[in-house]
């Protein structure tokens, strides 16, 4: 049933995106300027059992599709109040282009940090990630808990990443209100999404077994791309 | 003295169809249970803290205490102003006389009011609250006013009413359809207890 939704949704998906280039998260796409809903390089169901089809549906084509779609409005209104000069409209924008810009970029990110069990997902990372992650955590299954107790903390909604900082090259746990997007600094490597709507329906208030069950489905290999 | 879990003013199937009984037991049972502990836990350890005065650590409860105090504290607003449907507490005209009046005084009809309150409420980016309060005290200007996670409304202003806008509130039922939820909730509102709040003011809503 989920691959029938996750086809159908590709071909909708395509037919609408007449262009589309790489840009930061590797998925982000553009059609005609305009922000486009990514595709999904696995089918809905196909990190069940830890995560729902029913929940990957959701998420990708009702929740980050509303984060495109406003997100695209707000640009517009920006691109509209630049053209009238109107400076005090550019900055009230800012909050809607924050959330909205954000919700796309973590959500795009996300999608592509997971992974079916079959294509790899839970397989753990190898080469100089490996290291830095034991160098500074001592396990990947330290490092997973101490990802595990900041998600756990997250009082609201809200995002825990692993990041990379650009002045000096080492990694670090960090967590992100709403949908602020990890820019500036810190280089997202990987993200977990905390907000309800990416766990209730399978786990309801149990959220620490969503973020346990979600390691089963990290696609790694991108983490690695990431930080190399 | 530790705070508990106060009891539902009705059963957790009687605001259906609007909220279910699923999402009612969890909400009060689960989530709203799991504010109040972690509030005695954090008020533990602030007497033990301030004993041994250990400043670092009393700061460090500071936001413990707000969230999960907030979150006990508006749990305890939401369901006392919730009724369920057909009931009298939830017809505006008949329950609240004066707090209607000031809603049409203030946005122009109770419609009007209605639509502000839920542009509000769709535009919490992330998870809070929206609120209708009386500023500064009882029979006061009102004003809609959202709060972000858990943080309660400001102390001087009186909660005449709340809709937790967190998607464990609605999502088992409405999903991504806040708006339903939304046009939802106004068939619950206890308009009977949002008068006696803007009359008379609210207590301490989580006191021991």
């Amino acid at each position: 049933m989920a691959a029938v939704f996750a086809n159908s949704a590709r071909v909708a998906l395509r037919s609408g995106a007449s262009t589309s280039f790489k840009a930061g998260a590797a998925g982000l796409t553009f059609a005609r300027g305009k922000a486009t809903l990514p595709d999904l390089s696995y089918d809905y169901g196909a990190l069940e059992p830890s995560i729902s089809g029913k929940i990957m549906e959701l998420h990708h084509k009702n929740h980050h599709n509303t984060y495109v779609n406003s997100y695209n409005t707000a640009v517009e209104q920006l691109q509209e109040a630049q053209h009238k000069g109107d400076i005090a409209t550019q900055i009230s924008l800012k909050p809607a282009i924050n959330f909205h810009g954000g919700g796309h970029l973590n959500h795009t990110l996300f999608w592509e940090n997971l992974a079916p069990k079959s294509a790899g997902g839970g397989e753990p990372p190898s080469g100089a990630l490996a290291k830095a992650i034991d160098e500074t955590y001592g396990s990947l299954g330290e490092f997973q808990n101490k990802v595990n107790t900041a998600l756990a903390g997250i009082q609201g909604s809200g995002w825990a990443w692993l990041v990379k900082d650009k002045q000096t090259g080492q990694i670090s746990i960090r967590t992100y209100a709403n949908q602020d997007p990890v820019v500036g600094q810190f280089e997202p490597l990987l993200g977990i999404d905390a907000w309800e709507h990416a766990y209730y329906l399978d786990y309801q208030n149990r959220k620490a077994e969503y973020f346990k069950a979600i390691w089963e489905v990290i696609n790694w290999k991108t983490v690695e791309k990431r930080f190399s | 003295m530790t705070h508990t879990l106060p009891p539902l003013p009705y059963a957790y199937d009687a605001l259906e169809p609007v909220i279910s009984k699923q999402i009612m037991e969890l909400h009060h049972q689960k989530h709203h249970q799991t504010y109040v502990n972690n509030l005695n836990a954090a008020l533990s350890s602030q007497v033990g803290a301030t004993q041994a005065n250990d400043v670092p650590t009393l700061i460090s409860l500071q936001q413990k205490i707000r969230f999960n105090g907030g979150g006990h504290i508006n749990h305890s607003l939401f369901w006392k102003n919730l009724t369920p449907p057909g009931t009298p507490g939830n017809d505006l005209a008949g329950a609240a006389p004066s707090l209607k009046e000031a809603i049409v005084s203030r946005w122009g009809s109770e419609d009007a009011f209605k639509k502000a309150f839920g542009a509000a409420l769709l535009g919490i980016q992330g998870s809070g609250w929206g609120w209708l309060v009386s500023t500064g005290g009882p029979k006061s200007r009102l004003d809609i006013t959202t709060t972000k996670d858990q943080d309660p409304v400001s102390a001087e202003d009186v909660p005449v009413f709340g809709v937790d806008m967190w998607e464990h509130a609605y999502y088992l039922q409405y999903l991504n359809n806040k708006a339903g939820y939304i046009e939802g909730i106004w068939k619950i509102i206890n308009w009977a207890e949002a008068e006696k709040r803007y009359t008379a003011g609210v207590e301490n809503p989580v006191k021991l």
